[in-house]
Parts: structure tokens; C-alpha cells; sequence
């Protein structure tokens, strides 16, 4: 949708952007753990398989894990050390998922374990998208699913156009926007890739107006034959969701349930593809991946390069924390995911490490709820056109079924926008996600 | 090792929150209508700062004491309940009897909210709830529209202080309005007048220059819902400018039909209440072109003079239906441009 002069999706909304105090800072190497615990499932799909033993010895960038199925990748071993255990390590979802503990090697020079390497020119799209699977390529912009399975285009599909998602709307959020500025060549080595498997012809490259540099250094690092162009969009959350940024760049919407693939498009984050340029020609896997660690509650707030599996008491312990922080979450604040024990480990979806103090949060907590006046601020900023006033009443009267046949319940990607505005203090998108829960449990076979 | 002081709190996201709150929105009407109340308490003197206050405070008493009969926290402090009494103390004539005006105060905070469950489920805006109740019961005294006296600021209208349960007497013979000067007596107020205020009727509703100017300062603040006043005006506008081209001799002309009698005052400040009104754009336009329709049908058509009151009730009890009607078009439900 053209509007106003330059291209946005509708609706939506312009929280406070709140990434001065990181976009700053160069990405760093952050300290290794004494003890890195990489979990078997950081993914959508089926958890990896082990293959190594308790004790055995070995070499960063390995391969631990090897995926189980198509909808599923490899794990690498994020140090150089001794598996100690294989066995149950807290996540993000509250429940205990099994991992893999190493203890890396004291005094190793960390040198990462080269594999087969993978050529852009000469693979086949079927060579590249088993690459990206041994690789444990998942989507670094949060949602964690297998890059390596949207790649896969089914027979009869083809995608036209190929979307590297340098959006970055979150607040506090800062990683992508260095990614940019700092791995522009690995995000050129990247693309290669992604239009082989694909078979898109031109490549879109969207980044907000909030970072400049970063569209200048991807436009004058753009090497002469490649057919991608960078384009700028006004910042507006969330412009970095999968529909709303196809929308915005193509003016096409994916028809409710289906995927990006239905409208011959592919939207791979920018982060993803800088380490899809970076693995692939040396055949390495995942190790670490760039976090922003920020929030009031944080001292030295940056950007860091982190091993998966390393626990967040370790980076909060090395950072400095401030001594009443009261919420730590996962990602930025409009998604992010609150944890509930600091030794959840970092994981290939950890876009962000973010902490609060009692100022912060205290101001959500204390504030008081009012019944819904109808103000249609919520109707307003929707990206989706739901009705969360309407829904926000039936989910409080537990009509779940109505919420989905009459209001598209299930169409909600949760972006917040709707509790954001509420002047009400309704906790709109908290109520949804705990309906599309409930539904969920209710059609699957018991 | 780090200190703890805190313990972790588990919530999920969103983790921030724009400022927006209801008692902010609520001030901000507030904000918006004390102009147009200031302009009252100079035309119409202590009368109308006498009606307007009286309104204001029994209002806000009877929510008070609502709350406490349903066992409720008090819901004053969230400003809705002023506003009410704002914008009802506006629709009324200065010089009312004040055991009237908390009689019908009793009813747009007892019939109007609180028998429907309070703030956020009234299907009708409160504040006209009682002005109805008040047409109905006292029809007299609901058109007696009080002259300006110089002594206006130290003297008050016999009628104001009348007994509870007695009838007023008044005065003098009362001023006309525009509109009941136009519709039985064919005499046309002056356009200049009408947008400054100079001319009778209700207590708030004849300066249309200071509502307009309220109603943009809230449209800026995003506090108020432009497209349903907008629609509202220029549906009379148009409608009546089509019959005053046909027949100008018996129909007025569209400048004095927008800025006559209560609809400033109406489209602006009263058809916008959230509650009572669409939520969708569309929906809102709908709402908007009804009630401009209806008061012109009742003012050109109807017993009454002025018809703004009735044809926003309408239109609030239309606006669920409007809403069950129109429902935002959902993502991916439209077809794409596709190539």
C-alpha cells in the first residue's frame, strides 16, 4: 500500500523506539559460560537428535544434534569441551526441554570445526536447503521456525520475490540494524543462496527510517549484478511481521491461513541470511548468535555475540544488573517473552536479553482497569482489521468458539498493539492468547 | 554473585504502554467543554452557572452513591460523571428550576448508566437520558429560554430557586430561540450571531465558534471521533441546502440550519460519546449521516422546533446494530493486487 509517498502497511502503531542507548555500539565477543547447556528444541517442529555421548570430547561448531524429519534442524556444539550430560534444561515455554551440557575447555583457542562446504553458484536449491537444515539455520528475528523449510518450494508454487527483513520494529531492539552496518558482505553472500533455492528474481531488502546507515551501507555494498534494491519504510510496529511487511512492499495479503509462499513471496530475516552468508561457504553450524542486551535495568548495555546454551544468569552476572530489576524477558517489549528462572539458556530466538526495574514494570502493574468505553482505538491500530474490543468481551465471557467463527480469532498474531492502546488498561492481546490456547486444546485429539 | 531484591514477575507481553488512559480522555473533554460553560456563565449570568454547577455536582453525587448501592468502588474519580453533568447542564435552559436539574440528573446517572451496568455499557449518552426525562415531565419549563438582563451576574430568574415540587413562575415573556423564531414565526437570526453565540436557547449550545473550536482540540488529541460530527453537519448542510433551493421561502438555508438550536453542540460533544457511537469508520459515517438526517426530518417536519436531542437517541440505539452491521473488512479476507 502506497501511502502518503512511501509504502507502509495500515494500520499499526509508533511506540517509543528506544534504541538510541545500543544502535550504537559495535557488536562484541561475549565471555564463554563455565557451563553451556544448547537445547535440543529452539525450533518449531521436532526436536534434534543427539549424537554424542556423556563425556566425549568435542570441537565448536560440531554437530551435536542431527535433525529428526524435514521440519526439524542440527545442533553444533556452541565450545570447544566435554559433554557432561544429556538432560533436562528449563525454556522459555515454562516447560523442560532435554539439552545438551558441555563444559568448554579452559584454555582452548576456540577454533570453530569446518564442514562441507556449501557453493551458491554450483549447488542445487535441494543441495542449499539441506545446507541450511545441517547448518541449524532457524529464523533469528524471534519466531524460531526452520529457515530451510520455507526455502522448500512445493511443485506447482513458484516465489517471485524474495523479502530479507531488516525491519527491525521492535523497541530496544538493535542487533539487525548493526548486523547491517557491520556483516553488510555476509548478508550479500546470503542472498546468493536464498534466490537459488527459491528461484525468486528480485530481491527486496526493507529497512525502517530509523536507520539510515544501515540502508546506506547495504546500498553502497550491493554488489553491481545482483538484482536486489534496498527499500525504506517509515517506521511503524509491526512492520516486521511476515504479512504486514509483504503487504507493505507488494501490496499483497495473505489470504487468512495460508503462507507468504501463496502470494510468491519469501521473507527471510536479515540476521538469518548474514548467517546463512557466513555458515554456508565453510560449511559451519550455528554457534552464537547477536543479542541486544539492553533495558533500564541493564549497566552495560550493547550488542553481543553470545554461545548458544549460555544461561541468562551468566549475561545479566556479566553485564551488571541493576539490584531491583523485577522482569527479565526474551525479545523486545512489545513481544518479548518474560522468563521465569534466569537459567533458561540463550537460544538460536533470543533476539534480545532485556531487564526492568521496579520503575518499569511497577508503572503496568498499579495501573487501574476500567471497563472497555468503546473508544475503537484498538479497532484502529489492529493490523490484522480484528475487532479486540469485541473479542476482549467475549473472551472475558468465555465464548471462545464465537471469538473464532465471528471475529477471526485465530488470524491474531499477538503483535500487542491492541493492549498497547487500550485506555482502558484491558489486557486485550493476554486474553487472546490464552483463548487461542484453550481452542487449540480443544480440537487437538485427546 | 548478584543481590536479589526483587522477585522475577512472569507477565506477558506487551512489557510498555502508551499514556493513553480513561481519566486522561475524560479531562481532556472536560478541558474542551469549559470554554463553551465559560461563555454560558457570561451570557446567562449566575443562572446558568447556578444550572450548569447544580448539574455538575448531582451528577457526580448520584455515581458516587450508585456505586455504594451496587457495592461498587467509586467510579467518580474516572471523570466520566462530570462530563455528564457538563454536557447535560449545557443542554438546559438557564433558569431552570434547580430541583428540576437534579431530578433529571437522578435519571441520566440511574436510567441512563447505571441501570445498564455503568461506564462503558450505557447504550445511550447519560447526559440526554436526562434531558429527556426532563422534556417529557416538564415540557414548560424545558422552553423557557430566559432573556440577558444587564443584572444577569448579581440577580437570579424567580424560576431558578423555585421549591422543590412547585411550578416556577416566570418572569417575563421568555426569549425565542433561532429555531423557534424560524419555525412559527418565519424570522430568520443572523449568521454572524449564531456563530458567536449572541442569540437564546440552551445554556451551552449557542456559541458554535467556541464547540468547534473544542471539538478540533479533542479531534487532534485523537480523543474524539471527528468522522461522525463531520457527517452529522454535513448532512444537514446538504440536505437542507437542497430544500432551501427548492423552496427558500419556506425552508432555511444550511448555514442557519448548522448553526441553530443544539447541534453544534450535539454532533460535536454528544453524538461522539464512545460508548453509544460505531467503532468502525465506516460505521461512524453511517451513525453520522442518520442523525443529521433525523434532525432535519424533525425540524422541518416535526411538532417540535428542535429535534438534535431525539435524533441522536436514535442514532445511539441504531449504533449496535451499525456495529453488528459493519465489521473491519480483516486481513486477507480482500483480495490482494496481485500480478
Amino acid at each position: 500500500m502506497v501511502f502518503f509517498g512511501s509504502k507502509t502497511f495500515a494500520h499499526g502503531i509508533h511506540p517509543p523506539g528506544l534504541k538510541e542507548e545500543t544502535c550504537g555500539l559495535a557488536i562484541r565477543q561475549f565471555p564463554f559460560a563455565g557451563t553451556l547447556a544448547v537445547p535440543l528444541s529452539q525450533h518449531i517442529g521436532k526436536p534434534a537428535v543427539p549424537i554424542v555421548r556423556e563425556g566425549q570430547e568435542v570441537m565448536r561448531g560440531q554437530c551435536i544434534a542431527k535433525p529428526d524429519g524435514f521440519l526439524s534442524v542440527a545442533m553444533h556444539a556452541p565450545a570447544s569441551g566435554t559433554v557432561r550430560s544429556i538432560s533436562l534444561v528449563p525454556s522459555i515455554t515454562g516447560r523442560m526441554v532435554k539439552g545438551i551440557f558441555i563444559e568448554p575447555f579452559a584454555a582452548s583457542t576456540q577454533e570453530i570445526a569446518e564442514g562441507k562446504p556449501c557453493d551458491a553458484a554450483t549447488a542445487t536449491p535441494e543441495e542449499i536447503v539441506d545446507a541450511i537444515q545441517q547448518a541449524g539455520v532457524v529464523g533469528l528475528g524471534g519466531a524460531g521456525f526452520p529457515t530451510h523449510a520455507k526455502l522448500k518450494i512445493p511443485d506447482g508454487k513458484h516465489v517471485d520475490t524474495l523479502i530479507i527483513n531488516g525491519a527491525e520494529c521492535e523497541p530496544m531492539l538493535t542487533t539487525d540494524h548493526r548486523v547491517m552496518l557491520e556483516h553488510t558482505a555476509d548478508i550479500y553472500a546470503g542472498i546468493p543462496y536464498l534466490m537459488r533455492a527459491t528461484g525468486a528474481e528480485r530481491v527486496i531488502i526493507a529497512v525502517e527510517s530509523n536507520k539510515p546507515d544501515a540502508a546506506e551501507a547495504l546500498r553502497s555494498g550491493k554488489p553491481k549484478d545482483l538484482p536486489a534494491e534496498v527499500v525504506v519504510l517509515p517506521v511503524k510496529y509491526p512492520q516486521g511481521a511476515e504479512k504486514m511487511l509483504i503487504t507493505a512492499l507488494t501490496g499483497r495479503q495473505i489470504p487468512s491461513g495460508k503462507l507468504p509462499l501463496d502470494v510468491h513471496a519469501v521473507v527471510v530475516n536479515v540476521g538469518t541470511t548474514a548467517e546463512i552468508g557466513r555458515l554456508l561457504p565453510n560449511g559451519n553450524g550455528i554457534q552464537e548468535r547477536v543479542i541486544t542486551v539492553g533495558g533500564p535495568g541493564v549497566k552495560k548495555k550493547g550488542n553481543y555475540r553470545i554461545q548458544i546454551g549460555t544461561p541468562l544468569r551468566f549475561v545479566l552476572e556479566t553485564v551488571g544488573v541493576e539490584e531491583d530489576i523485577t522482569r527479565v524477558f526474551l525479545g523486545g517489549p512489545m513481544m518479548g517473552q518474560a522468563v521465569s528462572s534466569l537459567d533458561i539458556r540463550v537460544t538460536k530466538g533470543t533476539t534480545g536479553i532485556i531487564a526492568f526495574t521496579e520503575h518499569e514494570s511497577g508503572r503496568l502493574k498499579t495501573r487501574k482497569e476500567y471497563p472497555c468505553i468503546r473508544c475503537a482505538y484498538c479497532v484502529d491500530v489492529c493490523p490484522i482489521f480484528l475487532n479486540p474490543s469485541q473479542l476482549g468481551l467475549l473472551a472475558s465471557a468465555g465464548k471462545h468458539q464465537r471469538m473464532v467463527e465471528d471475529f477471526h480469532l485465530m488470524d491474531c498474531f499477538e503483535c500487542g498493539c491492541c493492549t498497547f492502546v487500550c485506555p482502558s488498561h484491558i489486557p486485550l492481546v493476554q486474553k487472546f492468547r490464552v483463548a487461542k490456547m484453550a481452542v487449540r486444546k480443544a480440537k487437538a485429539p485427546a | 554473585m548478584m543481590k536479589w531484591t526483587k522477585v522475577l514477575e512472569i507477565r506477558s507481553s506487551p512489557h510498555i504502554a502508551s499514556g493513553h488512559s480513561v481519566d486522561t480522555i475524560m479531562f481532556n473533554v472536560v478541558l474542551a467543554l469549559l470554554p463553551v460553560a465559560a461563555f454560558a456563565v457570561y451570557q446567562f449570568g449566575l443562572a446558568a452557572l447556578l444550572t450548569i454547577g447544580t448539574a455538575v455536582a448531582a451528577c457526580v453525587a448520584f455515581e458516587h452513591m450508585f456505586c455504594r448501592l451496587s457495592g461498587q468502588a467509586t467510579s467518580v474519580g474516572d471523570g466520566s460523571a462530570v462530563i455528564t453533568g457538563l454536557l447535560y447542564g449545557l443542554t438546559l435552559p438557564p433558569g431552570l428550576a434547580l430541583w428540576m436539574v437534579v431530578v433529571g440528573a437522578f435519571a441520566a446517572m440511574g436510567l441512563g448508566k447505571f441501570l445498564f451496568g455503568g461506564l462503558g455499557y450505557n447504550p445511550f449518552n447519560p447526559a440526554l437520558v436526562g434531558r429527556a426525562i426532563l422534556q417529557a415531565a416538564f415540557p414548560v419549563a424545558m422552553t423557557a429560554w430566559p432573556d440577558m438582563p444587564a443584572n444577569r451576574f448579581v440577580s437570579l430568574p424567580s424560576s431558578t430557586l423555585a421549591l422543590p415540587f412547585t411550578q416556577p413562575a416566570y418572569d417575563a415573556v421568555s426569549a425565542a430561540t433561532p429555531l423557534s423564531a424560524w419555525k412559527f414565526e418565519g424570522v430568520l437570526t443572523s449568521s454572524r450571531d449564531l456563530f458567536l453565540g449572541t442569540v437564546g436557547g440552551s445554556a451551552g449550545e449557542t456559541c458554535a465558534l467556541l464547540i468547534v473550536l473544542g471539538g478540533i482540540y479533542l479531534a487532534i488529541r485523537g480523543m474524539m471521533n471527528w468522522r461522525i460530527p463531520v457527517a452529522v453537519l454535513l448532512t444537514v448542510a446538504v440536505i437542507s441546502g437542497m430544500l432551501h433551493l427548492a423552496d427558500p421561502g419556506r425552508y432555511a438555508g444550511p448555514v442557519f440550519m448548522m448553526m441553530s438550536g443544539g447541534l453544534m453542540l450535539g454532533a460535536v460533544f454528544m453524538a461522539t460519546d464512545m460508548v453509544a457511537s460505531p467503532m468502525t469508520h465506516l460505521g461512524s459515517v453511517i451513525y453520522g449521516v442518520l442523525i443529521g438526517l433525523l434532525v432535519v426530518v424533525i425540524r422541518v417536519w416535526g411538532g417540535m422546533p428542535e429535534g438534535v436531542m431525539y435524533a441522536i437517541l436514535l442514532g445511539n440505539a441504531a449504533s449496535p446494530h451499525i456495529d453488528n452491521w459493519i465489521q473491519p473488512k480483516v486481513y486477507g479476507s480482500q483480495k490482494g493486487r496481485l500480478e
